[in-house]
């Protein structure tokens, strides 16, 4: 009895090492293997950041805060652009919470591969957990800012809409749409270090056709589908529409979004796994 | 028996960059931008491996160990006992053939992975703890084990880039040690720090292997090698050429250093990159007369040359050879910069083509075979280049003090010492 617990145990212990070709399997199981690990570069990251800074995490207060009044100048001050009936400062800051999470881990997710790379060449941990890890640190910063968002709503005395419980899932799109275009980001770079010149430009463009200075409203009926093909047009406009209440539920165009982002992410999810057997010898 | 690591066929092929038939010109660049959105689709298609764009860094190779067992890996620089030791540690895939592992593999290519600077000396056996594979029990339960053994005591919440270079290793050596997996495999990890540091590791690894755990284990280091394992194979241009208990093994691998003949010359991919700007080009014994030689006598003097390229300017850099017996002890260490005036005068050895000579006295040395290593490093600074089994010779005994007995005269060396006798 004893010999078939020891002999079974020894059978699930072993490990096949072969060269695998075309598409893998996602093998998700490895990554809550390794889900200690995860949180500990997360936490590395974050302590990184803000490790011999003078502010130390107010920071992620600061960038957001003089970007909405650096926007709130230009764009709703000199610019007049509408922002759908509330005052301009929140109206942007609420878009400015899910874009800098996502532009964030865009950038950091997309070199995190190659700052990585002493230990991806030197052990084996499944290698998704980088990118995560540059997602996941990201997250932080979100909720510390978010802190700035409630003080506002006070301040503008603007009441969350009924449909506040929907936040938590425009939060997880953010995520979803992060990780997806982070993971393909980071693949890529590996190979093509062209990945770093095109980011600093890829988020500044990305910013433009989402709707962060300006409202969704603008685009003209016709063209919104086509616009909500940019997930985080969604994210914003959810965004909004469960905390300050502009127009009505942007339906369509958060279905169209959602699909769009798990589309991404899959996609990343496979090309990465796909890409990863390579990354040792390649980075 | 039980198998712990199964290889069959196991290989690993890698592309190589192709040279330039010819010097590129501005023309050529500037053509090539024009070109560039063709060419980057012809890129991303990716061209298959053949035999011209490619090298086999491992070929063929099989052998098993049993559970419990402690193999040594031996080879040169380039051998393949890096690429070995990358796939069995999962790094990356083999490109034909298969291995299987039996348990829980732990592996240290290198020590302090993920090490960051910025954190203290806590975070990061946290952190590397993690890396190496443990869980956040396991380190808490160790972590006063782990400091007492790094000897960091009372820095342990200092930032580690304050740490001396020999405390940043001690630490991360410390964590390593105490990962506890059913297979180890472990790289040169022993090559840096202080002898009294290698003295520590070594006991640790000793302990490691009696504890019935299977080791696989990667030297230069020949003494460690024969101290730490039974069996030992040789790994010559990605093939596995010779199996054998240790102590054969080890002599095979030092004998076929035979087929230098006194020379040793790196190629360029011998040499590692992070040697930059120092090139190593040749590594000469020669007899009185500037023969190039693999056999000298031991009553005449020797010259040992090594020529090298600095392509940029050091400071403070010293070349120098270790001398080890066949057994991999140590039987000195010489610098070029030891003399005092070769010392002041390159205080900065600038670019060019050097070569530094030493001669060994007639009458120092015994009988049997030598190995010679190269290290050219500044003090405390860096290593630009170690090779610690560079090149192998033979010492001749005749006419050496004592050849009146046909016994083996124990011993590394043989001087000629004045003796008198005195009827009192």
């Amino acid at each position: 009895m004893n010999q078939t617990i020891q002999m079974n145990k020894t059978d699930s212990d072993v490990i096949l090492l072969r060269p695998s070709l075309g598409w893998s399997a996602l093998n998700l199981g490895d990554i809550w293997v390794y889900r200690e690990l995860l949180v500990f570069l997360t936490w590395r990251e974050l302590k990184v950041r803000y490790q011999q800074t003078l502010l130390g995490a107010s920071w992620a207060i600061i960038q957001p805060v003089m970007t909405m009044l650096v926007f709130s100048a230009i764009f709703g001050g000199i610019a007049r652009i509408s922002s759908d009936g509330v005052p301009y400062p929140i109206f942007s800051y609420t878009a400015l919470l899910p874009w800098g999470l996502f532009s964030k881990a865009l950038s950091d997710a997309g070199r995190s591969m190659v700052m990585n790379r002493n230990m991806i060449t030197k052990i084996y941990f499944p290698r998704l957990i980088i990118p995560m890890a540059s997602v996941l640190s990201g997250l932080v910063d979100f909720f510390v800012s978010f802190v700035v968002l409630i003080g506002m709503m006070f301040y503008y005395r603007i009441y969350p809409t009924p449909a506040i419980w929907t936040l938590p899932l425009f939060l997880i799109l953010t995520v979803i749409t992060a990780l997806g275009v982070g993971l393909w980001l980071s693949a890529l770079n590996v190979l093509y270090r062209d990945v770093g010149h095109v980011l600093p430009f890829l988020t500044q463009f990305w910013m433009f056709i989402t709707p962060v200075v300006y409202p969704a409203s603008k685009i003209p009926a016709k063209w919104q589908l086509i616009y909500a093909l940019n997930p985080m047009t969604g994210v914003v406009e959810g965004f909004r529409w469960a905390l300050l209440g502009t127009s009505g539920a942007p339906g369509s165009m958060i279905a169209v979004s959602s699909c769009i982002a798990i589309l991404l992410l899959v996609g990343g999810l496979f090309y990465f796994k796909r890409m990863e057997r390579t990354f040792a010898d390649e980075i | 028996m039980t198998v712990a690591i199964r290889v069959e066929n196991l290989g690993k092929q890698y592309r190589i960059g192709v040279a330039p038939d010819r010097y590129r010109t501005m023309r050529d660049n500037i053509m090539d931008i024009i070109k560039a959105p063709v060419q980057v689709l012809r890129k991303v298609k990716r061209v298959p491996l053949t035999e011209e764009n490619s090298i086999w860094a491992l070929h063929q190779v099989t052998f098993d160990v049993e559970r419990g067992k402690v193999l040594g890996v031996v080879g040169r620089n380039g051998a393949g006992k890096s690429t070995l030791l990358k796939i069995l540690s999962r790094v990356t895939e083999p490109s034909e053939g298969f291995a299987e592992i039996h348990g829980r593999v732990g592996s240290l290519l290198e020590v302090g992975t993920g090490f960051h600077p910025e954190l203290t000396g806590r975070d990061n056996i946290y952190l590397n703890g993690a890396i190496l594979g443990m869980k956040r029990v396991e380190i808490d339960r160790k972590f006063d084990e782990i400091v007492d053994f790094s000897g960091v005591g009372k820095f342990i919440d200092t930032v580690v880039k304050r740490y001396s270079s020999g405390m940043y290793l001690r630490l991360a050596f410390a964590v390593a040690a105490y990962l506890e997996p059913e297979i180890l495999v472990v790289d040169e990890v022993l090559a840096v720090g202080d002898a009294e540091f290698q003295r520590k590791c070594l006991g640790k690894m000793s302990d490691v292997a009696q504890e019935g755990r299977t080791v696989l284990f990667v030297s230069h280091n020949m003494s460690a090698i024969l101290r730490l394992t039974e069996e030992t194979i040789v790994l010559e241009k990605g093939k596995l050429v010779y199996r054998a208990p240790t102590t054969e093994a080890v002599d095979y691998y030092l004998s076929s250093g035979l087929a230098q003949s006194g020379e040793r010359i790196w190629l360029g991919d011998e040499i590692p990159i992070d040697a930059v700007p120092f090139r190593p080009v040749a590594l000469r014994v020669m007899n009185p007369t500037g023969k190039i030689v693999d056999t000298i006598r031991s009553v005449e003097d020797t010259t040992i040359e090594l020529e090298y390229i600095l392509d940029e300017p050091i400071v403070g850099l010293r070349v120098g050879i270790y001398l080890m017996s066949g057994r991999g002890e140590l039987v000195f260490t010489t610098f070029d910069t030891d003399p005092q005036d070769l010392y002041n005068q390159y205080g900065t050895r600038p670019a060019g083509h050097f070569r530094s000579r030493c001669r060994i006295p007639a009458d120092v040395l015994n009988e049997g075979r030598y190995v010679i290593g190269v290290n050219a490093s500044t003090f405390r600074m860096k290593r630009y280049f170690q090779d610690e089994n560079s090149l192998a010779f033979s010492v001749d005994p005749s006419g050496a003090p004592g050849m009146q007995w046909t016994e083996i005269r124990l011993g590394l060396i043989r001087p000629r010492l004045e003796w008198s006798v005195d009827e009192i």
